[in-house]
Parts: C-alpha cells; sequence; structure tokens
C-alpha cells in the first residue's frame, strides 16, 4: 500500500476536528413518522413571492444562463449599492468592494479563508449559528468561544471580548440577528465591541444575513459605526428577507483589498454565483419591498403568539427580538437539550432543535422557528405543553 | 391598531380576541371593544367562509354579466345600481371604469334561473341599455385561496 498521510488517515485533520451536525439522526426519526409538526427549521415557510419566481423565469427564457462576471452581475451589484446606500447611508462602490456569492454560506467561507493565516484566532459568541465554528477551522484559523447568557438576552459584551484578546486574536465574528437566539445586539453594545476592534486593530465579520427581520427595534449595521466600514467584512443575503433559501445568493461588502482577495479565492472554487439567483436578487431589490413588510408582520405576529406560549406552558423564554427563533429554556425538566428535543419528537411529533447543536451555551435550551403557519404554532404549543407537564419536575 | 386587527381577521375570522391580543400586544378587552365598535361602524360587515362548493356536489351556476346603463341626472349610476342589487339573486354588483358600467354576479341553481333573471328582470330595467351574459366554467382562487389543492410545504423538516 502506498503511505498516506502521518496518521494514516484518508480524512484530513482538519475535516476530522469540525464536529459533525448535531441533528442527522433526527432525520431518520422524521422521515419513518407522519404528522410532524417542525420548529425545526432555519428558513421561511414563505414560498419566494411570485414576482421574483417570474423574474427569474423570464431570464431563463431569455436565455441568461451563462456564468457571470466573477464578482456577479453589474446590474446585481449596482442595486445592492444603491440599497446598502439607502439603507444605511453606506457608500460601497459596486466595482470593487462588492462581491456576490453563493449565500452568506460561501461568503463567511471567503472572508476566513482570505484573512485567516493558521493558528489565527477569532472570537465568536456561543450560542452561535453552526458554521462559523467550522468555517474558521477549516480556514486553519482557531475560535475563540465567548459565552452568552440568557441573563444578557444572549448578547456579547465588549468586555468579554477585550478580555480574550491574544496577539494571534486577527477578528471577531459575529451575527445579530442572532440565529439560533433571535437576540439583537443594541447599538450602544455594538458600538462597544467596535471600539474593542479599533483599539485592537481588528477585523469585524458581521453576518446581517436576518438584518430586515427585526421586531420593534432598529437594525444598526456594523460597518456604519464610525470609522467601522474600512475594517468590517459585511455578509448579507437574500435567503431570509425575501425567502429564497434555495436561490443561493448573497454577498459580501468590505474594503477593495478584502474583496480582492476574497474574489480571487470565489474565481477558483465557486466561479460565480447563479445566474438564475442573481436575476431572482436584483428582481427582489427592486420590488420585494412590500412583500419583506408583510412577512415581517406576520413573523411578529407569531414571535408574539410563540413567546407568550412557550413562557405559559413552562418554557420560559426571553424575548427574541429579531430572526425567527424562539430559544426557550428547558432546564425544569432536567433533561439535557438533545434527549429532551427526541424524546419531544418521538412522543409529541414536535420536531425542535437541541441548543446544544449550537455550542456549549445553547445547552440547556432548544430552538423553535416560528416560521411556520399560526395553526401549527398553536398545535405545537399545546403538544409540548402536554410534554413539558409530564417531565417538569 | 384597528388595521392589524382587520387584517388578522380578514385572513382567518376565526381568530379569537385573546389570540389577536397575543398577536397584538393589545389587551383583550381593547381588541374586543374595536371588533364591536367596528361591527357598529359597518367597517366589518360580516363574517364568511370560503367554500368550494363542487366538492360537495352541490353545483351551482354563476355569472357574469356586463351591463351598460344610461346615468340618470343627479343620482348617475347608483339609483340603477340599487334597483339591480335589491334582488337577491345579485351576488355582486360593482361599478367600472371601461367600457361597460355595471359587474354583476348571479348565483342561481340552474343556467335557466340566471338566464331568466338576465332576460326578466335585469334587462327590462329602465336605464339598462344592453347586457352581456358571461357564465363562470371554473373557478381557480377565490379570495386569495387556491380552490383545489394547495401549495404545500417543500422544506426540509429540520434545518440549522
Ligand atoms: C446566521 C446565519 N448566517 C448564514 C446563513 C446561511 O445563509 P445563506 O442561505 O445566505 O447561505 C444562515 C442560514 O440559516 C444563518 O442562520
Amino acid at each position: 500500500m502506498t503511505t498516506r498521510s502521518k496518521n494514516n488517515s484518508l480524512i484530513s485533520q482538519r475535516a476530522i476536528q469540525i464536529s459533525p451536525s448535531g441533528i442527522r439522526k433526527f432525520f431518520d426519526i422524521i422521515a419513518s413518522m407522519d404528522g410532524v409538526i417542525s420548529l425545526g427549521v432555519g428558513e421561511p415557510d414563505f414560498v419566494t413571492p411570485w414576482h421574483i419566481r417570474e423574474a427569474a423565469i423570464y431570464s431563463m427564457e431569455k436565455g441568461y444562463t451563462m456564468y457571470t462576471s466573477n464578482s456577479g452581475t453589474p446590474e446585481l451589484r449596482e442595486a445592492l449599492s444603491r440599497q446598502l446606500s439607502d439603507a444605511y447611508g453606506l457608500q460601497y462602490d459596486p466595482f470593487g468592494e462588492l462581491l456576490i456569492t453563493a449565500g452568506v454560506s460561501e461568503a463567511l467561507d471567503l472572508a476566513m479563508r482570505a484573512i485567516l493565516d493558521t493558528g489565527d484566532e477569532v472570537i465568536i459568541p456561543d450560542p452561535c449559528y453552526v458554521s462559523y465554528r467550522a468555517c474558521v477551522i477549516l480556514a486553519g484559523g482557531t475560535p475563540v468561544m465567548v459565552p452568552t447568557t440568557e441573563q444578557d438576552g444572549f448578547e456579547i459584551s465588549a468586555e468579554d471580548i477585550e478580555s480574550r484578546i491574544t496577539p494571534r486574536t486577527k477578528a471577531i465574528l459575529i451575527g445579530y440577528p442572532a440565529n439560533p437566539t433571535g437576540a439583537v445586539l443594541p447599538k450602544e453594545k455594538l458600538s462597544k465591541i467596535a471600539a474593542v476592534a479599533r483599539r485592537h486593530n481588528l477585523l469585524v465579520i458581521s453576518d446581517e444575513i436576518y438584518s430586515r427581520l427585526v421586531y420593534g427595534v432598529n437594525h444598526t449595521c456594523f460597518a456604519s459605526l464610525p470609522g467601522m466600514k474600512e475594517n468590517t467584512i459585511l455578509l448579507g443575503g437574500f435567503s431570509k428577507a425575501y425567502a429564497m433559501t434555495g436561490w443561493r445568493v448573497g454577498y459580501a461588502a468590505a474594503n477593495r483589498e478584502i474583496i480582492a482577495a476574497m474574489t480571487k479565492i470565489h474565481q477558483y472554487t465557486m466561479l460565480c454565483a447563479s445566474i438564475m439567483g442573481q436575476a431572482a436578487a436584483l428582481e427582489a431589490l427592486k420590488s420585494g419591498e412590500k412583500h419583506v413588510r408583510e412577512m415581517v408582520a406576520d413573523y411578529d405576529r407569531r414571535r408574539k403568539v410563540m413567546v407568550k406560549g412557550l413562557n405559559s406552558i413552562g418554557l420560559p423564554c426571553f424575548e427574541p427580538k429579531g430572526a425567527f427563533y424562539a430559544f426557550p429554556s428547558i432546564k425544569s425538566t432536567g433533561m439535557n437539550s438533545e434527549e429532551f428535543t427526541e424524546k419531544l419528537l418521538i412522543e409529541e411529533k414536535v420536531a425542535a432543535v437541541p441548543g446544544s447543536a449550537f455550542g456549549q451555551c445553547g445547552e440547556g435550551y432548544i430552538r423553535c422557528c416560528y416560521a411556520t403557519s399560526l395553526p401549527d404554532i398553536e398545535e405545537a404549543l399545546s403538544r409540548m405543553k402536554r410534554f413539558v407537564s409530564k417531565y417538569s419536575k | 391598531m384597528l388595521n392589524e386587527i382587520l387584517q388578522i381577521l380578514d385572513r382567518d375570522a376565526r381568530t379569537t380576541p385573546e389570540q389577536i391580543a397575543t398577536m397584538t400586544g393589545a389587551s383583550t378587552t381593547e381588541v374586543t371593544n374595536a371588533i364591536n365598535q367596528a361591527e357598529k361602524d359597518r367597517v366589518i360587515l360580516k363574517y364568511k367562509t370560503i367554500i368550494n362548493w363542487d366538492k360537495i356536489g352541490n353545483e351551482r351556476v354563476a355569472a357574469l354579466i356586463e351591463v351598460k346603463v344610461t346615468p340618470q341626472r343627479d343620482v348617475g349610476f347608483d339609483a340603477i345600481a340599487e334597483r339591480i342589487y335589491r334582488f337577491p339573486q345579485a351576488h355582486t354588483v360593482y361599478l367600472l371604469s371601461g367600457t361597460y358600467d355595471l359587474l354583476v354576479m348571479i348565483v342561481g341553481k340552474t343556467m335557466h334561473e340566471v338566464a331568466d333573471f338576465v332576460s326578466q328582470k335585469l334587462a327590462p330595467i329602465e336605464g339598462v341599455q344592453s347586457t352581456v351574459t358571461h357564465f363562470l366554467l371554473k373557478k381557480y382562487k377565490e379570495d386569495g385561496e387556491i380552490l383545489n389543492g394547495k401549495e404545500e410545504v417543500k422544506r426540509q423538516p429540520m434545518v440549522l
């Protein structure tokens, strides 16, 4: 046999190092069941608004089926630049400071690969979206987790970040409104983080994919904080706001040097985002606003029903101000989050995601997505009520 | 707030005041009062269902009738519209811009019944110049609801 790598493993140490998704086994259980109500999704229940689908169909009819420029179609970049200017007063040059990617997922990966050298540290809140740690590790970096707690509304604090800075710290990676907690960071807190970043000359990667989904509060774009545009890699997308998860379009906005580096990697690994997706995204930017407003109003109603319901059945839940997740505590049942969700699925046919899938600090909580119909939310709540009263100590 | 309550009821008229209170953050009393007032002001006219009658074999015939009328001094189209909408067979009556004036929807048990109504009641009304009757062949969507088959959920049950 020919010699393999030093540990004789088919798989790289890097790949081994990233943990497998915490929900695989649930798929098999769900597949064997009927009548499951799922609060376990991470995407809208709306189908992409018809005018957006129609625009993509029309572009295909006209024969737009090719590669686009590596950076994305000029029309989409220009529209995006206008939108960022209108929304936040930020001026990004569509030719050099914006890159269209295959979702925020790709943008995140590119950002990490563009800025990290082996052993560079990236500070990340815990719990957080599952890709953050993995992307850092795959790029050779070291994730440094900062615990956040329900008492603090799962808001990461500037002090906690600062206390973890070492000579190897390269960046801070945050994503608010947050998956899985629904937390939104108020402007003052973001400003403090910005101050820490400036003081220590750190980059901030800000995943703002849920920026449009906020309820009763305003979203602050990290790059719009004084002096932060140059040091922020802003990641945004279409998946959540426009119900376009399957189209795979997102973007990164940053200074020229970083966008050039990210574009170089993107050019060799993805080439470009799909042209159909880009046509759809352009239509979304041009005339999707009305639908966004309607969907947000709808999510807000469901959010209130979900949060009030969870609190009333004995699963205390802090009020999430963004995204479409509630993150109630299940500690009263004495179960850990994986046990809880597995039993809940088998006994009551309600699927939720164990908080532990999002980091150690997610233990003791479950993620319930309320992007599902009101009757389903109510049915799920009544099943969960029965479940909780059976197991509550 | 009234606007929001109405939007919720417009989508599902059976949403209870308690549920609406949760969704809007208002108190149940506030919601109940707002609804009562809206009913009194005839902002809310009635609570209706959307029924797919075909499914239970209860065949009904409906026709849309374009009506051209001569507007009358002082009352314009309103007087003729009223003469038409007083008939219980007239399900819906709209004044439109364009090549004709009133659009009347008639619902009856048989085609005959509808035809008779048009020829004997509607057409002879003074001021009615002409009518064009379109029988309705199939309903695809009514009041925002797709009648046959609905768009099913195509999501994966669990996504991180
Ligand atoms: C916080 C967060 N970032 C990024 C993504 C991925 O987004 P995209 O569909 O744009 O790749 C998700 C999807 O769940 C998410 O929750």
